[in-house]
Formats: structure tokens, C-alpha cells, sequence
């Protein structure tokens, strides 16, 4: 590890100061991901300045329903709190189905946004990779494939993003709070990350210094029957082949809502709007959840090694789908 | 960059000089010679270095010993009252719940943190009913929850029954 010097922040303006006033700096919540980047020196910051103590540990209710969750809440309080588990039982299983209970104990909600790819290039440092080196190369196109996008994918990046929760959260529309050095905004999860066509050196549109504060959770009445389901290669504490996060409303036989956000496919969590489209209005049988499926993953690119990324998101789609279906 | 920081480890108070580099568990095994805590990968993968810092089982590995001023740290080696081996360890040693040992800490103050996780009420992927009030540790339950401490000789057989034991009682 590079040698840093250690701030503990005592204000959150004073941070985001230090921060986007040094290309070097950078800020520390969890930790979990970014201590074992730098212990590989695949990031190098020169300033930590700590602000787990200062974001909002807190989830409160929103006035026209939904949540505001604080970017300091550990993983496993947000799948714990009883809120969220009626309201949003997808928040709470996505975050359950990753990591384990130790690191969902350090990891915050605000840090499993902006944790990086899993990606073994990029976290290799003897290896090209455009992601850690602009202008180096993917060694992914050439290599391991097998945890890698089929969705979004451009030839410079084809790292996925390994987020469990961001998927429930896109699925839901939920938007992210920021702090930045122009002042506080807002950012709707599904434009928090950038195409790595743009370069993938940057994962997100958040500026230098800009801090995410905290998540709001929109009310959306269907995501209380929602469910997220995982596939990996081993039954816990893995990554994604591939998840899904849905919520469904069927009335007279005929899709009235639906949300669907698929992991382990894309650069960012990715919202499966074709499909959704395909569905709206049609009878909830399942030729039209194969067909809506069918209808997303029209667009995959996949490569050699990760081919079976494709059936194996359209039938995990088809059949959340028909859970679904049948508990409605 | 040096720092002088203050942790509660294992019920004493030490105070100590770090540079701001090191991690929680290099400074349990490194410098204040609390060996219990162990080093299997260093990167958050294994659990053999989990220990709980104010009430909660983390990867010590992937803490700056700086970030944890102040903090109330428990190793295995703090469980036991006195020559008193806490339940965990008499029913890991009962159940020959290990081979070489080297896991065996990580796991039993990931069981220990485990039980209080689940009496307070914490769900896991696995729970039937995400909204019940009580998380039964049923062998499914337990083989999650502990999912974050590997064993490479894999006692996990012994592993699940010598939590499953105490956990019911």
C-alpha cells in the first residue's frame, strides 16, 4: 500500500472540500472495498478523508411515502429494517445475496453504489486494462470472459458492475443525494453510470469530491410482493451470474405493472425497460414473459466465454416472472 | 504517516503508534501481539480475521486500524470468563468442529456475533418469511450466516452442528 495521510472530517462540507481539492484524495466510509484496492495499488489515493462517522446512519420516511436511506447505513441494517423488508422485500434480498454478513457489517449503502468491478484485470495490476490504465487494453476480450457484460458492453471495458442492491434499487427508480463541490444534487440511480463507451476509467457521472449522502426509495405500493433472485456459481457469498429484481401487478389476466432490473450483465445495474414494455397490458402467461425476455436480451453482445450469460438471464427472467405470476 | 491511536482489545484499554496503513488485524497480531485474530487472504474473502468492533463481526483485514479509534474490540482470545471457555468454543471443541485450526477463531466469533445477529432479529437470504420476528437457526440458517469464514479442511459438517448445538439451548 502507498503511504496516506489520514483526515477524520468533522463536517460534511469540509470534506467534500478536502476531497475535490486534491486529485489524489480520496473518501473512506466502509472500506471494505476500497482498503483492498489499495492494499493491491490499484488505487493509490495520498489523502483518506473519513466520513463514516458524519454521513446519516439513519432511514427515515419520506413525506409522500418511500424512504430516505442514509449513505452511512451498513448493508446488512438496511436488510434488516423492518420497513424496507415489507415495502421493499427486493432491497432486502439483493443485499442479503451479497457478500457475507462480516462485510455487510463495514460496507455502506452509499459505498455499494461506487464499489468497482470485480473484474480480475482490472484488479491485477501486472495486466493491461483500460478500466485501471486508459489506453492500456482489455485483457478481458482475450481472456477470462466468464464473469463479464452482455449488456452495454463497448471493446475498450467489458467489466460488470457486481452490485446486488443497486439492481433492487434501479428496479425501483430510487434516486441518490449528493454533495458536491457545486452544491447538492440529485441523481436518478439509472443515469448514476456512465457507458463505458465514454471510458471506463470513470464508472459514475459523480464529479471529484462529490459525496452520495444519502438514497431515496420512491413509494411504489408493488414492490411489497417484489423479489430478487441470484444465480452464482456457489449458493452464498459469490458474485452474479446473473440476478433479477422484479415486481409484478396482474389483474383480469393482464399485466398491469411491472419492473424488472437485471445483475451480473451489465456495467451498472441494468433496467430491463424493453421487456417491461413487451409486457405492459398483455396476458401474464408465459410465452409473453419469454417473449419480453427474448425482447431484452435482443441487444446482448456476448463474448466467447460468457454466452451463456443469455439463456440464462432470459429464463432466471422467466421465471421470477411466474413466481410472480403465481403469488399475485 | 504516523497516528497514535486508542482500542479497547479484548476488554484492555492499549494505545499504540500506527502507521496509517496498517489494518485492524495487523495491529492486533503485529503490534499488540493478539494472535487469535488470523491472516488467511488479507482481502475480505475468507473470514479467518474476523473480529467484532463495537458489537459487530467485521473482516479485520479490510479496517484501518486509524478508522477504529476509540473502538471496543473483541477477538476469540476475549471470549472466554476467566479458565471459563465460552459455549461456542467447549461445543466447537466437543464436535472436533476443526482440523488444523487455523479458521477456528474467525469462526467462532463469527458464530458468537451469528447468535446476536439472529436474536435480534436480522433475516438472511435464506429466511422463509422476511418479515417474521425470529430467525430460528435452523442447519440451512447457520450454513448461510457463517458463509463469510471458510474452512479449507472443510469441518463444515462439525462446524454447523457444534453452532447448531448452542444456538438450541
Amino acid at each position: 500500500m502507498k503511504p496516506f495521510v489520514y483526515e477524520r472530517a468533522t463536517d460534511v462540507s469540509s470534506a467534500v472540500a478536502a476531497v475535490a481539492g486534491r486529485p489524489d484524495a480520496s473518501f473512506l466510509a466502509g472500506g471494505s472495498n476500497l482498503v483492498d484496492l489499495m492494499k493491491m495499488e490499484v488505487v493509490k489515493p495520498e489523502l483518506l478523508v473519513d466520513i463514516r462517522h458524519l454521513i446519516s446512519h439513519t432511514i427515515e420516511e419520506l413525506p409522500g411515502g418511500g424512504l430516505r436511506i442514509g449513505a452511512g447505513v451498513s448493508n446488512n441494517e438496511l436488510a434488516a429494517d423492518r420497513r424496507v423488508r415489507r415495502r421493499y422485500p427486493m432491497v432486502s434480498q439483493a443485499v442479503l445475496a451479497g457478500a457475507s454478513f462480516q462485510l455487510r457489517n463495514l460496507a455502506t449503502v452509499g459505498g455499494n453504489f461506487l464499489q468497482r468491478t470485480r473484474c480480475p484485470y482490472f484488479r491485477d495490476v501486472s495486466m493491461p486494462c483500460n478500466k485501471r490504465e486508459p489506453g492500456t487494453a482489455c485483457s478481458a476480450l482475450e481472456g477470462h470472459q466468464r464473469d463479464m457484460a452482455i449488456l452495454g458492453a463497448s471493446e475498450s471495458c467489458v467489466a460488470m458492475h457486481p452490485s446486488d442492491m443497486g439492481v433492487a434499487m434501479a428496479a425501483l427508480d430510487a434516486v441518490i443525494r449528493t454533495v458536491g463541490p457545486d452544491g447538492e444534487r440529485t441523481i436518478p440511480v439509472n443515469e448514476l453510470y456512465r457507458s463505458p463507451a465514454d471510458g471506463p476509467e470513470r464508472d459514475t457521472v459523480l464529479k471529484h469530491g462529490e459525496l452520495i449522502t444519502a438514497v431515496d426509495l420512491p413509494d411504489v405500493p408493488v414492490a411489497a410482493t417484489s423479489r430478487y433472485r441470484k444465480v452464482r456459481d456457489r449458493a452464498s457469498y459469490a458474485f452474479a451470474l446473473v440476478s433479477v429484481a422484479a415486481a409484478l401487478r396482474v389483474r383480469g389476466g393482464a399485466v398491469r405493472e411491472v419492473r424488472i432490473a437485471l445483475g451480473g450483465v451489465a456495467h451498472k445495474p441494468w433496467r430491463a425497460r424493453t421487456a417491461e414494455r413487451h409486457l405492459i397490458g398483455r396476458p401474464a402467461t408465459e410465452a409473453n414473459f419469454r417473449a419480453a425476455a427474448e425482447a431484452e436480451l435482443a441487444a446482448a453482445e456476448p463474448l466467447k466465454g460468457n454466452a451463456f450469460k443469455v439463456p440464462l438471464a432470459r429464463n432466471t427472467i422467466v421465471s421470477m416472472l411466474r413466481t410472480l405470476a403465481e403469488e399475485a | 504517516m504516523e497516528r497514535k491511536i486508542t482500542l479497547r482489545v479484548d476488554g484492555k484499554e492499549r494505545t499504540l503508534t500506527v502507521d496509517t496503513r496498517t489494518t485492524l488485524l495487523d495491529a492486533l497480531r503485529e503490534r499488540l501481539g493478539v494472535t487469535s485474530a488470523k491472516k488467511g487472504c488479507d482481502h475480505g474473502q475468507c473470514g479467518a480475521c474476523t473480529v467484532m468492533v463495537d458489537g459487530l463481526r467485521v473482516n479485520s483485514c479490510l479496517t484501518l486500524a486509524v478508522a477504529r479509534e476509540g473502538a471496543e474490540v473483541v477477538t476469540a482470545d476475549g471470549l472466554a470468563e476467566g479458565d471459563e471457555l465460552h459455549p461456542v468454543q467447549r461445543s466447537f471443541i466437543s464436535h472436533d468442529a476443526f482440523q488444523c485450526g487455523y479458521c477456528t477463531p474467525g469462526q467462532i466469533i463469527s458464530a458468537v456475533a451469528m447468535m446476536r445477529e439472529a436474536e435480534e432479529g436480522w433475516p438472511s437470504v435464506v429466511s422463509e418469511d422476511l418479515d417474521a420476528d425470529e430467525f430460528p437457526l435452523s442447519r440451512e440458517e447457520i450454513a448461510e450466516r457463517m458463509s463469510g469464514n471458510l474452512c479449507r479442511c472443510a469441518a463444515y459438517v462439525n462446524i454447523v452442528e457444534a453452532i447448531e448445538e448452542v444456538a438450541r439451548s
